[in-house]
C-alpha cells in the first residue's frame, strides 16, 4: 500500500466516491499554503500528491540549482527561514527540507503517491437530498467528490520545446532542464543551449565550464543584477513594492505571465549572470534560434535589440528602485553604479548541426503546466487556463495557484504563495457560503458572476 | 514635457489599434491575414508591380486606391534605372515599418514626434549575385539603421521607442529571422 499522510479522507483501492469539500492537486510549496488557509477556515479538504511532498523538486531538478531568491525571502505563512545564512541561497535539497517540513508545521493531510487522472465538474442532485455542484476527481487511488478544486501542481510540468525540435539530426543529443542533472550526463563535444532566462544562463555556464565549447541561442530575456546598491536585487524589488505589484494593476497580465525567469544565479560570491559574463568565458551568444533547414540552425539577426531591449528593461526597473530609494532615507549612494551595457558581436546567423561542431542540444525554452486531465472546458486556445488572479470565473470553485503572476509579482516565488493562498481562501469560503461575492479586500470580488 | 495641457497627436488612432487588439485576443481566426503583390515584366530588368487587395478580418479588403512600384537596376549595371532596385525596396520596407511603429508607440506612451528620420544602408557584396565566389551570399551583410529623432522625451525614452518598434515590427522580423519560401510555376 502506498504511503499516506494525515488524511482523514482515504478511499479505498477502487472507484468509490469519497466526500470531501475540497480537494488541492499537488503537494509543493503552493498546494502546501493553501492547505494551512483552508485549514485555518475551518475547510475540510485532502491534498493529491503524485509522488511525495516536493516531488518535483526532489526529481526534475539539477544538482547545482539553488533558489534565485535568497534565504530570508523563502517564507511561507507559519515557516520563516531560521537558518544561520540568510542571505545564501538555497540548494535543491535545502528546498525540499523546507517544503517536507512546511508539510510538518501546517499538518497537511496529504495523499501521496496519487496520480489524478481526470477532473470533471458534477451537477448536483437538485433532488432536496443537499448535493451541491461541484467536481469530481479521479485517480489512480480512487475518486473524490468535492465542492471545490485548488490546481496547485506547478508551473514547471512539462518543459516545452520548439516545434523545430523534431528536425534536430539524428547524430545529435538532446536534454530538457527536467531531465538534465549534471554536465557528466552529456556527450563530450559542443553544446547548443536554446534559451536565455536563467535556467539556459546557468547551464550554458555550468557546461561551458565543463570544457564544452557552448554557444547559446538568445531570444526575449529579463536581465538583472544579483546586487544593487549593497543589497540582493530581490530586497529592493520587496522593499519597492515591486514584487506585490498586483494582477489587476500591471498593463498587460498575459504578457506579464509570459516573461521569463531573470538572468540569475544564487552564488555564495553573489556574481552576476548575464551574456557579458558567458562571453567573458567563451560562450558564442547567437540570436533567437528560428528553425532548423536541412540540419542547419539559423538564428535571428535580431540579437542586438533583444539586448538593447532587456538592458533598457533593467535600467528602468533600477530608476523606479532609485526613487523609493530616495524617497525612503536611502540617498542617491550607488545609483550610478549600473551593470555594463550587453556587448553583442555578429556572429555567424547559422550552425550546422550535422558538422560535429555540437553534440548536444539543451531546450532551456520554458515549461508548461500539465493539463491533460483537466476535463473542465476553460482552457483557451494555448491551453492555458482562462482565470483571474487565481479564480477561474467559468468554474466557479475551481481555482488555480503556484504559477507566474497569479495575483502578484511574487506568485512564481516560493514566498509569493502565502498571499495567494490567503486571497484564494477567503474567497474560495465565500463560495462554499454561497454568498455569491468573497470577502471585502480580495480583488475577486468585483470578477464574479 | 514642453506642455502638460496640449494632448499627444501623432496622427495615430492608438483606440482603435488597442481596441482591435483586444477584438482578436478572442477571435485568432480574424487576426489570420494575407498580404499579396502582382509583378509583371515589362523589359530587360524593369517590372511593374502593383498592390491592391489583401485578406483579413475574415474577408476580402482592398486598399483605397490600387498603388504601383517600378523596380529595376541602376545604368552601372547596364539596365534603365526605371524604379529603384529589389534590394532597395527591402530597406524601404524595413524604414516604413519601424517608423510606422516608433510613431505607435510614441503616441501609446503619450509622446509627442517632431520629427523621425531614417538613414538605411544595406552592405552587400554582389559577388555573391554573380556567382563569383559561392561563399558569398547573394542579399545583405547586414543591414544599418540610423534614426534621428525629435521628440519630447528624454534620450532613454526615445531608445525604449526605437527598440519597441523593432520588438512589434514585421518586416524587422521577415528580415532577421528565416521564412519558409514557396516558388511555384503554372
Amino acid at each position: 500500500m502506498a504511503a499516506r499522510g494525515a488524511g482523514g479522507s482515504r478511499p479505498v483501492d477502487g472507484p468509490i466516491n469519497v466526500p470531501v469539500t475540497v480537494v488541492v492537486i499537488g503537494g509543493g510549496h503552493a498546494g502546501l499554503a493553501m492547505s494551512r488557509s483552508l485549514s485555518r477556515r475551518s475547510i475540510d479538504h485532502v491534498v493529491l500528491e503524485r509522488g511525495s511532498v516536493a516531488n518535483s523538486w526532489k526529481t526534475e531538478r539539477w544538482d547545482s540549482l539553488r533558489l534565485l531568491t535568497p534565504n530570508w525571502q523563502t517564507r511561507l505563512p507559519g515557516l520563516a527561514y531560521d537558518g544561520d545564512d540568510p542571505d545564501g541561497f538555497m540548494s535543491v535539497a535545502e528546498v525540499v527540507e523546507f517544503v517536507e517540513r512546511y508539510a510538518m508545521i501546517v499538518e497537511a493531510p496529504v495523499e501521496t503517491g496519487t496520480t489524478v487522472t481526470s477532473v470533471r465538474a458534477v451537477a448536483g442532485s437538485g433532488n432536496g437530498t443537499g448535493e451541491r455542484d461541484g467536481y469530481e476527481v479521479v485517480t489512480d487511488r480512487g475518486t473524490w467528490r468535492c465542492r471545490a478544486v485548488v490546481l496547485a501542481n506547478g508551473a514547471c510540468n512539462v518543459a516545452s520545446v520548439p516545434v523545430f525540435a523534431e528536425a534536430v539530426p539524428g547524430n545529435i543529443a538532446t536534454v530538457t532542464p527536467d531531465a538534465y542533472r549534471n554536465p557528466d550526463q552529456l556527450p563530450d563535444g559542443g553544446v547548443l543551449v536554446v534559451g536565455a532566462s536563467a535556467t539556459g544562463l546557468q547551464l550554458a555556464e555550468e557546461l561551458r565550464r565543463s570544457g564544452r565549447p557552448v554557444t547559446i541561442s538568445v531570444g526575449e530575456h529579463v536581465r538583472l543584477p544579483r546586487s544593487y546598491r549593497d543589497r540582493d536585487i530581490f530586497w529592493w524589488m520587496d522593499a519597492a513594492g515591486i514584487l506585490d505589484e498586483r494582477h489587476d494593476e500591471v498593463d498587460d497580465v498575459v504578457r506579464a505571465r509570459n516573461v521569463p525567469s531573470p538572468q540569475l544565479v544564487g552564488t555564495p560570491e553573489r556574481r552576476d549572470l548575464d551574456l557579458n559574463a558567458l562571453r567573458a568565458i567563451g560562450v558564442e551568444v547567437r540570436g533567437r534560434m528560428g528553425t532548423i533547414r536541412d540540419g542547419v540552425a539559423l538564428f535571428s539577426g535580431g540579437l542586438r535589440n533583444q539586448c538593447a531591449l532587456a538592458d533598457l528593461k533593467m535600467n528602468r526597473l533600477l530608476n523606479t528602485i532609485d526613487e523609493w530609494a530616495l524617497e525612503n532615507g536611502h540617498g542617491r549612494d550607488g545609483a550610478e553604479l549600473r551593470p555594463d551595457r550587453t556587448e553583442v558581436q555578429d556572429g555567424p546567423l547559422s550552425l550546422d548541426l550535422r558538422s560535429g561542431e555540437i553534440d548536444t542540444i539543451v531546450w532551456a525554452t520554458g515549461f508548461r503546466s500539465d493539463r491533460s486531465w483537466l476535463d473542465v472546458p476553460v482552457l483557451d486556445h494555448k491551453g492555458r487556463i482562462r482565470h483571474d488572479g487565481g479564480v477561474v470565473v467559468e468554474s466557479p470553485g475551481l481555482y488555480l495557484i503556484g504559477t507566474t503572476f497569479l495575483r502578484r509579482r511574487k506568485s512564481s516565488f516560493i514566498h509569493g504563495a502565502g498571499d495567494d493562498a490567503e486571497e484564494l481562501g477567503d474567497h474560495l469560503a465565500g463560495y462554499l457560503a454561497g454568498t455569491g461575492t468573497a470577502p471585502a479586500g480580495t480583488a475577486a470580488t468585483s470578477t464574479r458572476a | 514635457m514642453t506642455s502638460t495641457d496640449m494632448p499627444v497627436d501623432n496622427g495615430v488612432n492608438v483606440e482603435a489599434l488597442l481596441g482591435a487588439r483586444e477584438a482578436l485576443t478572442g477571435a485568432p481566426a480574424g487576426a489570420q491575414f494575407q498580404w499579396r503583390a502582382t509583378c509583371e515584366w515589362v523589359n530587360g530588368t524593369h517590372s511593374h508591380s502593383t498592390v491592391e487587395s489583401f485578406f483579413g478580418l475574415g474577408e476580402e479588403q482592398t486598399h483605397r486606391t490600387e498603388f504601383e512600384y517600378d523596380a529595376d537596376h541602376p545604368e552601372i549595371f547596364a539596365s534603365e534605372d526605371n524604379g529603384a532596385t529589389p534590394v532597395e525596396f527591402v530597406l524601404v520596407g524595413l524604414a516604413s515599418c519601424l517608423t510606422a511603429g516608433i510613431a505607435s508607440v510614441a503616441q501609446n506612451r503619450s509622446i509627442q514626434l517632431r520629427s523621425v528620420k531614417a538613414t538605411l544602408t544595406g552592405a552587400m557584396d554582389i559577388q555573391g549575385i554573380l556567382g563569383i565566389d559561392p561563399e558569398v551570399r547573394n542579399g545583405f551583410n547586414d543591414i544599418k539603421v540610423h534614426y534621428d529623432i525629435d521628440a519630447d522625451a528624454s534620450q532613454e525614452d526615445i531608445e525604449a521607442l526605437v527598440a519597441q518598434s523593432q520588438k512589434r515590427s514585421a518586416v524587422y522580423d521577415i528580415v532577421t529571422n528565416p521564412t519558409n519560401v514557396v516558388v511555384e510555376v503554372n
